[in-house]
Parts: C-alpha cells; sequence; structure tokens
C-alpha cells in the first residue's frame, strides 16, 4: 500500500540534483570570514549561505564540506536535521498553510493535505517545476477568517477543501497568461 | 586499577572501574541483547533495547551506555525489562518490510534473533510504513533503505573508523533515514566501497552487490572457460559461514567445493601475493636509488586506492603502481594461462573469491584491461561463495581437501600473511633485504609490524641501511600517515596500507557479526599457514621464477608493466 504523499517523498529524491549551476564565489568568501577554519564554524557558515542565496544549493555544500574536511553528507544531516535551513530554493508561488489553533480547529490538517496531494509535493518542498512551495506557518495572526493561507503577501480566508484545487489553478492560469502575454510583446 | 563490586541478577562479580553494565554482565556470563552498541567506539544509548534494571533508578537504563558503581544491584531479564525490549523491538517491526523469506540475512539477522529470542508473535503498531527505493548505483555496495532499523552503526564506522562520511542520519522524524546527502546514489559520492558498514550492519539494509547469479550462468554455459581464484583470507574465514570456530584453516575444502560446484580451474591469489612481492620490492629499491618519491605506500588494498584518488590526489606518485593481486593473476590468466592452453581470453571468465567489497569496484577500472578484456569479471564475497556452497548441497566442513591448480597455484608463506595487516610490509621485507645485500635473512619474522593496532611503526636493519617503515590499517589511522606526508613531515621509507582495521582478515567480504577476538583467531590461522610453508620468501617461489623466465623476462621488465603495473587518477570529494 503507498499512498501518494509517500510517492511525493520518493519523487523529491532528484529534485536535489537540480541546483548544482551556481555561483560559488559567495560561499568562498563567507568561507574566508570564518578562517581559521574549524569543524564548529558549520552552522554560522550554512546560515550566511543560506542568507546569500535564499537556501543551502548542493555545489555549496560540497564546497564547504571540503573546506572543513567534513564530508557533505554530515553536512546535508546537519542541514536537514534544523529547520531553519532549506534545500531548495522556493517556488514562484509559496503557498502557507497555517497551523495555528484556530485553524487548526477549522480543518487546516485536511487543507494542507488537499495542497500536497493537488502538487505532489511535501509541506516544506517546491515543485519540480519550481512553480510552487508550500510552507507551514504557527500563526499569520488572520483568526478571525480562519483556516487561512497565504499565496504570496494575499491572505484567503475561510477555506474548504475544495478551495484548494480552484487556488492552484487560477495561479497557473495566472502564468499562462503572463507567459502569453511576454509572447505576443 | 581500581575495581568495584557488583551483583548482577544475583551474583556478585568485581570488574574495573569504569566498565559499562553491559561489560560486566558479559563477563558474568549473561547476555544482554544490543543493537546501537559497537564495541571499541563511545556508546551512543539510542536503540536502548539493551536497558536493565538497576535498583534504586527510577527508569530502565541503558546498560551499554551506563557505568558500574559500588554495591549496584542490576537485573537484567526482569519483566519490566522484556517488556521495554518487546515494545522497542516491535516500533523497529511496524516499521519494516516483512521480507524475512527472500531477504539475504534471513537466518543471521540480529533484528530477527531479538524478534526470536523475545518470543514476539504480533505486532500491535500499525502505522505507516517509510517507503525508499533501493540503491544499486555501487557496484560494491548496496543499500536498501526501508530495512534499516537507524542503529547508526554504519554512520560510525564509515565516519569514525574510515574517516569518510559516505552515509549519515540525514531528516528528521519519520523521515530520518541513513543515506548519503540529497539522497545521492552511492557510486557518485566519495565511498570507497570498503564494506565495512555492510560487516556492521545487523539487519539486510547494507549488503553486497551481487554476482552470484552471473556466476552460476557462466557455470552452467559450456562455451565459458571458468577459472577462480581465492584470496589468502577468505580461507581462514569461510568455516564460520558453515558454523566452525573462527580461526579454522579451510583451504583444501574451499578448492574441493569450487570445483565441485563447476569452476574449471582453481588457481591462488597467494600465486598473485608472491608476484606483487617481487615486483614492489624491485619498485621499493629502484625508487630508493633513482630518489623517486618516497615513502612508497602499497596499493594492493582498492578500498584504501579510492580513498587516496578522492582525499590525497596529490600524493598519487607515492602509490606503487603493482596492481592488487587478483588484478594481477587475471592478467596472468588471459595471457599467459590463456596463450599457454589456447584458450581465447573472451571465453575464459576470472572470478575473484574475495573478502573485500571494494575489489567489486575494482574491477570495472578501465585501466586494468588485459589486451581489451576485463582482468577479473566478477568478485564474489566469502559470503556470497558460501552461499552458492550451500545451493549446490554440499557438506563443505567434511570435504576432503585437494590442492590448487597448476600454472598458477603455488605460494610461498609470504603470501599468506597479506592477509593481515603489516602481512605485506613484512613479506615485502623479507625480498627487499634479499635484493638489497643479496643476501637471505636469517630470521624472516617482522613482529613488530605484527598485530591489530590501527599504527605501526618500525626501524628494520638491513644490511647497514637502516628503513623506517609504518603500517597503518582502517583509513583513519591512514589519514595520519597521509597528513605526516603531505607536511613533508614522514620519516618513513615505505608504508602498508589497508582500508579495513586489522587488514583483509576484516575485510567487508568477511562473515558479518565478528568482531576482535574472531580478527585474532583469523589473524592467528594465518601466522601457522606461514609457518608451516616450505618456502617463506616470495622470491623462492619456484612457479614465480618460471614465469619470469618463461613469460615476464625480469621484474620490472616492459611486460610485467603491461600486465602487473596500472595508473590511478584524481576523483573529486563529496
Ligand atoms: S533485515 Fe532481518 S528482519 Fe528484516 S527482512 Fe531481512 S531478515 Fe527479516
Ligand atoms: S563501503 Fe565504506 S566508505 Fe562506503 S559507505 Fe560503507 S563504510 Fe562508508
Ligand atoms: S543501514 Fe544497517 S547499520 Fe546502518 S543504521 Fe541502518 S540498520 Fe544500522
Ligand atoms: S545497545 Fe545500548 S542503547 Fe543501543
Amino acid at each position: 500500500m503507498i499512498s501518494t504523499t509517500e510517492f511525493a517523498s520518493i519523487a523529491r529524491l532528484d529534485n536535489g540534483h537540480k541546483n548544482r549551476e551556481v555561483d560559488l564565489a559567495a560561499v568562498d568568501e563567507i568561507l574566508d570570514s570564518y578562517r581559521p577554519l574549524a569543524p564548529h564554524a558549520l552552522i554560522p557558515i550554512l546560515q550566511d549561505v543560506q542568507e546569500h542565496y535564499g537556501f543551502l544549493p548542493e555545489a555549496a555544500l560540497d564546497r564547504i564540506g571540503r573546506a572543513l574536511d567534513i564530508s557533505t553528507t554530515r553536512i546535508f544531516g546537519v542541514a536537514t536535521f534544523y529547520n531553519q535551513f532549506r534545500l531548495h530554493p522556493l517556488g514562484k508561488h509559496v503557498i502557507r498553510i497555517c497551523r495555528g489553533t484556530a485553524c487548526h480547529v477549522k480543518g487546516s490538517a485536511a487543507l494542507l493535505d488537499t495542497l500536497e496531494m493537488e502538487l505532489n509535493i511535501k509541506a516544506g518542498s517546491t515543485t519540480k517545476d519550481g512553480l510552487f512551495s508550500i510552507e507551514t506557518v504557527a500563526c499569520i495572526g488572520a483568526c478571525s477568517i480562519a483556516p487561512v493561507a497565504m499565496v504570496g503577501d494575499k491572505f484567503h480566508g475561510r477555506l474548504t477543501v475544495k478551495d484548494i484545487p480552484r487556488l492552484v489553478k487560477s495561479l497557473k492560469r495566472e502564468d499562462a497568461k503572463g507567459a502569453a502575454e511576454k509572447a505576443v510583446a | 586499577m581500581p575495581t568495584v563490586d557488583l551483583t548482577i541478577n544475583g551474583r556478585e562479580i568485581t570488574v574495573e572501574a569504569g566498565a559499562t553494565i553491559l561489560q560486566a554482565a558479559r563477563l558474568a556470563g549473561f547476555q544482554i541483547p544490543t543493537l546501537c552498541y559497537l564495541s571499541g567506539l563511545s556508546p551512543t544509548g539510542a536503540c536502548r533495547v539493551c536497558v536493565v534494571e538497576v535498583e534504586g533508578a527510577r527508569t530502565l537504563v541503558p546498560s551499554c551506555a551506563f557505568p558500574v558503581a559500588d554495591g549496584m544491584i542490576v537485573r537484567t531479564h526482569t519483566a519490566r525489562v522484556r517488556a521495554a525490549r518487546t515494545a522497542i523491538v516491535q516500533l523497529l517491526l511496524a516499521n519494516h518490510p516483512q521480507e524475512c523469506l527472500t531477504c539475504v540475512r534471513n537466518g543471521d539477522c540480529e533484528l530477527q534473533t531479538l524478534t526470536r529470542e523475545l518470543n514476539i508473535r504480533e505486532i500491535p503498531f500499525q502505522g505507516e510504513r517509510r517507503l525508499a527505493p533501493v540503491d544499486s548505483s555501487s557496484p560494491a555496495i548496496e543499500r536498501d533503505p526501508e530495512k534499516c532499523i537507524l542503529c547508526g552503526r554504519c554512520v560510525r564506522v564509515c565516519q569514525e573508523i574510515q574517516n569518510v562520511g559516505a552515509i549519515s542520519f540525514t531528516k528528521r522524524g519519520f523521515q530520518s533515514e541513513v543515506a548519503p546527502a540529497y539522497d545521492r546514489q552511492l557510486d557518485i559520492t566519495s565511498c570507497v566501497n570498503c564494506g565495512q558498514c555492510i560487516i556492521q550492519c545487523p539487519t539486510g539494509a547494507l549488503r553486497e552487490h551481487s554476482s552470484v547469479r552471473r556466476v552460476w550462468e557462466w557455470l552452467q554455459d559450456p562455451n565459458m572457460h571458468v577459472v577462480a581464484q581465492t584470496a589468502p583470507a577468505v580461507r581462514v574465514g569461510i568455516g564460520e559461514m558453515f558454523g566452525a570456530a573462527p580461526g579454522g584453516i579451510y583451504t583444501g575444502q574451499l578448492v574441493t567445493a569450487l570445483s565441485n560446484i563447476g569452476f574449471d580451474r582453481v588457481f591462488d591469489t597467494n600465486f598473485a601475493a608472491d608476484l606483487t612481492i617481487v615486483e614492489e620490492a624491485t619498485e621499493l629499491v629502484r625508487r630508493v636509488k633513482n630518489n623517486e618519491p618516497l615513502p612508497m605506500i602499497t596499493s594492493c588494498s582498492p578500498g584504501w586506492i579510492k580513498y587516496c584518488e578522492h582525499y590525497y590526489p596529490d600524493l598519487i606518485p607515492h602509490l606503487s603502481t603493482c596492481r592488487s593481486p587478483h588484478e594481477m593473476l587475471g592478467a596472468l590468466i588471459k595471457s599467459y594461462y590463456a596463450e599457454q592452453y589456447g584458450i581465447f581470453p573472451g571465453n575464459i571468465a576470472v572470478v575473484s573469491i574475495m573478502p573485500c567489497t571494494a575489489k567489486k569496484f575494482e574491477t570495472e577500472r578501465p585501466e586494468l584491461e588485459t589486451n581489451g578484456f576485463p582482468s577479473v569479471d566478477a568478485v564474489l564475497t566469502v559470503r556470497e561463495v558460501a552461499r552458492m556452497i550451500k545451493t549446490a548441497g554440499i557438506d563443505f566442513l567434511n570435504l576432503p581437501p585437494r590442492d590448487f591448480d597448476n600454472p598458477l597455484g603455488t605460494s610461498t608463506g609470504a603470501a599468506d600473511i597479506f592477509a593481515s595487516t603489516g602481512g605485506v610490509m613484512e613479506a615485502a621485507l623479507r625480498t627487499a633485504a634479499f635484493y638489497l645485500t643479496g643476501k637471505e635473512l636469517a630470521n624472516v619474522d617482522f613482529r613488530d609490524v605484527r598485530g591489530l593496532r590501527g599504527i605501526k611503526e618500525a626501524r628494520i636493519k638491513i644490511g647497514d641501511m637502516e628503513v623506517n617503515v609504518a603500517v597503518a590499517s582502517g583509513l583513519a589511522n591512514a589519514k595520519v600517515l597521509m597528513d605526516q606526508i603531505r607536511k613533508g613531515e614522514s620519516p618513513y621509507t615505505f608504508i602498508e596500507i589497508m582500508g579495513c582495521p586489522g587488514g583483509c582478515i576484516n575485510g567487508g567480504g568477511m562473515p558479518q557479526g565478528s568482531n576482535v577476538e574472531t580478527v585474532r583467531a583469523r589473524m592467528r590461522a594465518i601466522y601457522t599457514i606461514d609457518q608451516t610453508k616450505v618456502y617463506r620468501r616470495s622470491h623462492q617461489n619456484p612457479a614465480i621464477r618460471k614465469l619470469y623466465e618463461e613469460y615476464l623476462g625480469e621484474p620490472g621488465s616492459e611486460r610485467a608493466h603491461h600486465l602487473l603495473h596500472t595508473t590511478y587518477m584524481a576523483r573529486e570529494r563529496s
């Protein structure tokens, strides 16, 4: 018995190889700022690198590993252990599902499940085409219209599971329109 | 040594202060199950199957991590302890594929044993199972993450003993797994294929990438001339696969078994070990005379070679150019032997039976081909060949012994000790001394380089020359010697490095479930074989002399270089 969410986690495996082509000059500068390098500098270095790129590119992890004489795998272990680190760039549309108490009571878990199924990714990751990311947040502070999702900086309140496919479709339509206009111009 | 008195299950015992409850209990003869514990490394207390009851303590304590104290009263198998262990194992089983019947570890799996011993008849927890594909990308190591119980033994061996860190705990919670970064396939990491992680894995989550099926196919093909060769360590390990005590010597039975399952010829990798020594000692003498890079480092451990290519590519000129012995023998089988017997090399399949998983990767190196054919076509670990022997219904331990086939079956005691850390060094010194002084050594035993210590040093007097030599096994130990060379501070002329701690007798292809005592027993067996050989110096091997006369010319000749030496390449580390 394989559920769709599990398929999603397997499909995610090859996502990582995508961001190998990045300019590593910034990584080198960050590394230089921590010389003489020692393994305990790992976490601050990762924080700085994420600050610069918005996520931790795969090639950066390799470079840091070589500099600190730590295997990429161990660094990856650290980076995936702490919630603060992001291994993939954020998608074009970031959909944040509020998991605060009010939203929870109003069924935000079902919203999240539906969205994960709709996009075939787990919360905290990005679709392969780079269009969508799902994030969860503790409380957005819009409890009066719970359950809430945020797309970019727009609030969507009083959502039901039925709204989720519609929401995704409208975002896709928006993109398609944008692309068409670009093509005409 | 201060001691501590305590009571375990009503028995009073005295142990050294600082011992753990687990160690004390084992001394007292009580078996406490363990999963994450690794003798020799500091305990992590992660799995908690080793919990015991200590009077006065509120909770159960993990015995592998808990030190003994004076007057302590310990109970190891109370109802409370049994319930806790049962719950832990049931939780593991709830997230485990129930595939015992077709699992490679069926019958020698630690999780299975634990389940049986705890008499677990049901798995009350129902939940989602973690699903993950098998990674067969590496020609040597196969990962089956669904069977992983996250004990962390492989992670620690790979990191702490081998200094590679190819696999680690990644992600967290339900998603946690032991894997390479980014779920990369193992073949694109700097995994050196040593197989030490397999030796430690309690389940079928890590195993060799098997060649058994391919070898059976060749054996059944009437057009194929299938030739086996067996490494020195195999003969002192294979008995364990059939229930014999560690340290038994089963050379003759192994040869009989291999010819019974259909190999056309059974040759001895030991022959090529002697050849390696002749070539390597010649190379060493040449390097010393011509001021070429020193120290020279041995090259018969392919796990070590790959490590050097990843982590010390700048020091590749220090590596001896000698191929590993089984690759030398493969090259000779596809050339010398094929020509002598008029067999087309493409119809010969050379199968190396090895204590090693790294050799599975090594055979795929294009630089090791002989006239366009791979020198070795498949490598079987001791475990794999034992499985084949069982499939063939052979009563291994009671087989009548047989001799290796000629012309590639004769060897000296110097070849046998290749199996143990320090052995290649000792064998090389026996021959190098003769080459340098023209006189045979009176005493060929170099005891300073024997034993299981991770790094060994010796100052050897050869004629009126004194040389410093060092021996390391386990790659974290190798790193120490390599860093010295990189800094220009190495005092040595000659270094032996083996990828696996203890050498091939503890190789990644040997029987699993071994410990220091097992390895020591295998080592004793190896030196016993050496003692009983007629010839104990490689250059005295009459078959080797004949080979040079008939075919290779001189040691270090052009033909010898073509067939017996190799090149290396720098590899990225990750
Ligand atoms: S790893 Fe052990 S418990 Fe798991 S399927 Fe294999 S034999 Fe059974
Ligand atoms: S084979 Fe050796 S290097 Fe590779 S993962 Fe296992 S222990 Fe690490
Ligand atoms: S692969 Fe094996 S040794 Fe490694 S953590 Fe999993 S069960 Fe333990
Ligand atoms: S063996 Fe003691 S906690 Fe795992």
